[in-house]
């Protein structure tokens, strides 16, 4: 037996109060990040173990630059998910809200420091 | 008022050590597991890029500890974790079509994740050595 209503639970945007974003939002990040993360795999193996010229000069380089940013950008938005769902599972009340304000946090300050680090290196 | 204010608490979810360990499961729970500690090979590789933009002294310092055999166990974990993930990602995209979702098909699909995640890990490698 039921014990909500079909009106209930569809009602506005649900009883996630942000209805499927959260889940769409999963898998357009997984899509993009589906094209990024090969390209980014191959760009960063090549440069790892370089001497210090090198590695400034790949990722000064537009292509590489971008692949890079865009890649840190939707990985952290999916990883902001993906660990509040976690989060969601096995946590509760004030260590969780905690804990995800941390997560966060965390995701934006890598997010900021990559920008940061290409916007330096870019010639 | 004091029986009002008593905090229900609630089984969390999903119950580990209640249902018996299948294909389907053990790959749904190596997602978030590789999820999780993508965070290490990624915080290394931020590091690093930080570094290079910072100065040669400072890269210098952290190029050693990320090229250390440290830096590459962590490096090559972090591939297989990306490999794994990513085949489970797909997983889920066709799962969202609505396709996929019986037994026979799901055991499958998590076969393929195990043995598509060392050959994919491998053909990355190669690739980066340019064979």
């Amino acid at each position: 037996m039921r014990f909500i209503t079909d009106r209930k639970t569809a009602n506005g945007k649900g009883s996630a109060h942000s209805g499927t974003h959260e889940h769409k939002d999963m898998a357009l990040t997984s899509i993009g990040l589906a094209f990024l993360m090969p390209t980014f795999l191959f760009i960063f193996g090549r440069t790892l173990g370089q001497p210090h010229e090198v590695v400034v000069a790949t990722f000064g380089r537009p292509i590489p630059a971008i692949v890079t940013g865009l890649m840190v950008f939707l990985a952290m938005r999916h990883m902001m998910h993906g660990v509040g769902s976690v989060l969601a599972d096995y946590t509760r009340g004030t260590a969780r809200r905690l804990l995800t304000i941390f997560v966060n946090a965390l995701a934006y300050l890598i997010t900021a420091a990559v920008l940061y680090a290409l916007i330096r290196m870019a010639h | 008022m004091a029986e009002a204010k008593r905090e229900i608490v609630r089984p969390l979810s999903p119950h580990l050590q209640v249902y018996r360990m299948k294909a389907s499961m053990a790959t749904s729970v190596l997602i978030r597991i590789t999820g999780v500690g993508l965070m290490s090979g990624f915080i290394l590789f931020v590091w690093w890029l930080l570094a290079a933009a910072i100065s040669p002294e400072y890269f210098a310092f952290v190029n050693g500890i990320v090229t250390s055999w440290f830096g590459y166990l962590i490096f090559i974990g972090s591939l297989a974790a990306i490999w794994y993930h990513y085949l489970g990602g797909l997983r889920h995209l066709y799962w969202d079509t609505g396709k996929g979702l019986d037994l026979e098909t799901v055991d499958k699909l998590s076969w393929g994740m195990v043995i598509g995640t060392p050959v994919l890990t491998v053909l990355t490698i190669l690739a980066i050595w340019g064979i």
